[in-house]
């Protein structure tokens, strides 16, 4: 299979960089391993932000300095001030493409204020605002005649001799062969890493590092793989996210005591962290929002209530609802330029699995929707114009042999059981690679990935039929799980001071 | 407590160990401890990216939106192909998005929404495409060629939109294997997990298609192309 541009994820990022591309006039081919209207990004409640002042006075600079502010000294001030000057025009692109945005009596976006921000700058479209963009995308790639294919998962990318990218290598999952698909560039939109942490994470089972592991493997650079955002209230037994609205409505945070420990309002590395503290002090944590009383809580909170509900047997409207601090986003991830270039030639990348230096160490609230379509788009139109301009990617597809896990892992020794490991390294990360690190734990943790690495050979599929075999896709999962978490425990050991989400206490 | 789940083979009954679990910590379960071999899909586990659509007990559930009771029986949602055990096949189903050309097609400029304008198509907006209404249809069971309920209420989605230039556009299309070839039964409502009634949606796009100068071409087939219903017996209008 051959296309100009192959894009490779169908959340937020990939789409909007797909119908960048597309507009740039060149060939695109979407793959995801889901279908496109199933990613991480229809999780997204809160919102999008943008200085647009919808609702009470707001300028770029604010929100240019609260990114800042948030992201520790680890970002790169020329791409927050792109994302930022560039954020009324993405709200005003998804308006025009037709996503129903909440709106003030007076007919502007409503904006509504998120943690961090200085003034109500996050447009919503109530408590579904990833889904409602996503599948505006979605329906507009539709209207371009995109080309997107589901089930089809990223195994790993093709490489020329000269180190270049030049396509991927695909399984097919519903006939279980392998495609290579051949581009002139390749766009990684594949999402981030949480689920490393396993059941200890609010995201989607897919958010495995698919594509940060496979940049990896072919010499992309990673970069800032320790910032690792904890999200406040995930429900205690599984993890299911409860939005920070709960909070911003008005919700406390108590303790077994029914006592108040912090300001529920305060950046979410800091509430997480005093939540984190109280558990390991033996309290057990919950979220009150029952003084919002019933008819509120249905107006504004009606996903919150049914999880809760469902999940762990509360109603909030008269219950506490039991939480935990759960990994959430990820900052880290593959480095690139502000075009959306990565190390590698032919290699852009964009959405959460990329790292475009705009949250550093802390991500704000409101600004992962508003990265993804505003460097979606940059990296599609990156993607496009290096199929213009460089000559190199227009030779034939010479590629560069290396060694397929699938074929290797077809004589693994299935001795050790990967679901338990998986769930191991969940727990293992959690406790020793969370929400405070100390340096002897990051090493312990380094030394089991590396252990757990080795011993790969001796786990294996047990299932052995090729349709849909989604035992084997889980095993590959598992393997980039262990290439990232080895890359986030390097990083994490690499810097020995507290910055942001990384927070290292002494011994 | 014990399940049975509808696998290639036939019905599979496996004992579960789990108390207050949805079907999908159940199905998990099953796949991680006791048969690796278990297909289905999943993803957000909160209801909103439609991968876990099956059926139980022959209604149509969202597994990590249901829980698992003892004796219940699972089998994949009906009218699409099975790939594997609780896996199908959407790309057919999804496809109507295409042909009944569910997007935004002329975008008015001069338009303000308003928040009452806004609530006209929230609840549309909240379709999240897990097909529980495609495999509840009677008519999509018989005909795919049948636009079917989730494509259809996204027709209404952008019609209802005052931003929508061109919403006349969207009458054409959905006038064949389209709004008249819904038989009102109303399973599609019943099934929603996020409370869309495609019906109505659909009894709208019929007024506004009536509105169109277009007809329900049952009505002229039954009454012949004497009368002067616009349609001829094929459905084509006559002169």
């Amino acid at each position: 299979m051959k296309t100009d541009v192959l894009i490779i994820g169908a959340g937020g990022a990939g789409l909007t960089a797909a119908l960048a591309a597309k507009d740039s006039g060149v060939e695109v081919c979407v793959i995801t391993k889901e279908y496109p209207s199933r990613s991480q990004t229809c999780m997204a409640q809160g919102g999008m932000n943008a200085a647009l002042g919808n609702v009470s006075p707001d300028s770029i600079d604010d929100h240019i300095q609260n990114t800042l502010k948030s992201a520790h000294g680890e970002a790169n001030e020329d791409a927050v001030h792109y994302m930022c000057s560039e954020a009324p025009n993405a709200v005003k692109w998804l308006d025009e493409i037709g996503v129903c945005f909440s709106r003030t009596p007076d007919g502007k976006i409503a904006q509504r204020k998120l943690g961090g921000a200085s003034a109500p700058r996050a447009c919503y479209a109530q408590d579904y605002t990833g889904l409602k963009i996503l599948h505006t995308l979605y329906e507009r790639c539709l209207k371009k005649d995109v080309e997107m294919l589901s089930d089809r998962y990223l195994l790993d990318l093709l490489t020329k001799e000269d180190g270049s990218v030049c396509g991927a290598l695909i399984l097919n999952i519903r006939s279980g062969e392998l495609e290579h698909h051949f581009a002139k560039s390749v766009v990684l939109a594949s999402g981030g890493y949480s689920r490393i942490y396993d059941k200890y994470s609010t995201n989607s089972t897919a958010s495995t590092g698919d594509g940060i592991a496979a940049a990896s493997r072919v010499g992309a650079k990673l970069l800032g793989m320790e910032f690792v955002q904890f999200h406040p209230t995930g429900l205690k037994n599984s993890s299911i996210l409860i939005s920070e609205s709960a909070r911003g409505e008005g919700g406390y945070l108590l303790n077994s005591k029914g006592e108040r420990f912090v300001n529920e309002l305060a950046p979410r590395d800091e509430v997480s962290r005093a939540i984190n503290e109280q558990i390991l002090a033996g309290e057990e944590i919950f979220l009150d929002i029952r003084h919002l009383g019933e008819a509120f809580i249905d107006e504004n909170l009606p996903q919150e209530r049914k999880l809760a509900v469902l999940y762990e047997n509360v109603d909030p409207v008269k219950d506490l609802i039991p939480i935990k601090a759960v990994a959430h986003y990820t900052m880290g991830g593959i480095e690139v330029d502000n075009k959306s270039q990565t190390s590698v030639n032919g290699l852009f990348a964009c959405g959460e699995c990329a790292n475009h230096k705009v949250h550093g160490a802390n991500r704000l609230g409101g600004n992962s929707l508003l990265e993804i379509v505003v460097f979606g788009r940059e990296a599609g139109k990156s993607a496009a114009n290096y199929t213009f301009c460089d000559e190199k990617c227009q030779n034939d597809f010479a590629l560069k042999k290396v060694p397929n896990f699938l074929e290797a892992s077809k004589e693994f020794t299935k001795e050790i059981d990967f679901y338990e490991k998986r769930e191991y390294v969940g727990e293992l990360f959690y406790k020793k690679v969370g929400i405070i690190r100390k340096e002897s734990e990051l090493m312990e943790a380094q030394k089991e990935i590396r252990l757990l690495k080795e011993k790969l050979p001796q786990m294996g599929v047990q299932d052995s039929f090729k349709v849909f075999n989604t035992n084997l896709v889980e095993f590959i999962e598992f393997r980039n799980i262990l290439d990232v978490c080895e890359a986030v425990v390097e990083s994490a050991l690499a810097r020995k001071e507290s910055c942001g989400a990384h927070f290292m206490v002494e011994e | 407590m014990k399940i049975s789940i509808k696998r290639a083979s036939g019905f599979v009954e496996y004992d579960v160990d789990l108390l207050n679990a949805t079907l999908l910590e159940a199905l998990s379960s099953i796949k991680t401890t006791q048969d690796n071999s278990l297909a289905f899909s999943s993803g957000c586990r909160s209801s909103v990216c439609g991968s876990c659509s099956m059926r139980v007990n022959e209604k149509e559930v969202l597994a990590c939106a249901y829980k698992v009771q003892e004796g219940d029986v699972v089998e994949p949602l009906k009218n699409v192909a099975v790939i594997r055990d609780l896996v199908v096949n959407m790309d057919k189903a999804l496809e109507t998005n295409k042909r009944a050309r569910t997007w935004l097609q002329t975008y008015k400029k001069e338009v303000k929404l308003t928040d009452e304008d806004e609530k006209t198509n929230a609840l549309q907006s909240d379709c999240i495409l897990c097909g529980s209404c495609y495999s509840a249809c009677p008519v999509y069971a018989v005909n795919e060629e049948f636009l079917g309920p989730f494509a259809l209420t996204g027709v209404w989605k952008y019609m209802s939109d005052k931003r929508e230039g061109s919403p006349e556009e969207k009458i054409d299309t959905i006038q064949t294997n389209g709004v008249w070839d819904c038989t009102l039964c109303n399973e599609c409502t019943l099934v929603c997990p996020q409370s869309i009634s495609s019906k109505a949606d659909i009894e709208k796009l019929r007024m506004r298609s009536t509105m169109a100068g277009h007809t329900d071409p049952s009505f002229s087939q039954n009454f012949g192309s004497g009368f002067d219903s616009g349609f001829g017996y094929d459905g084509s209008p006559v002169f």
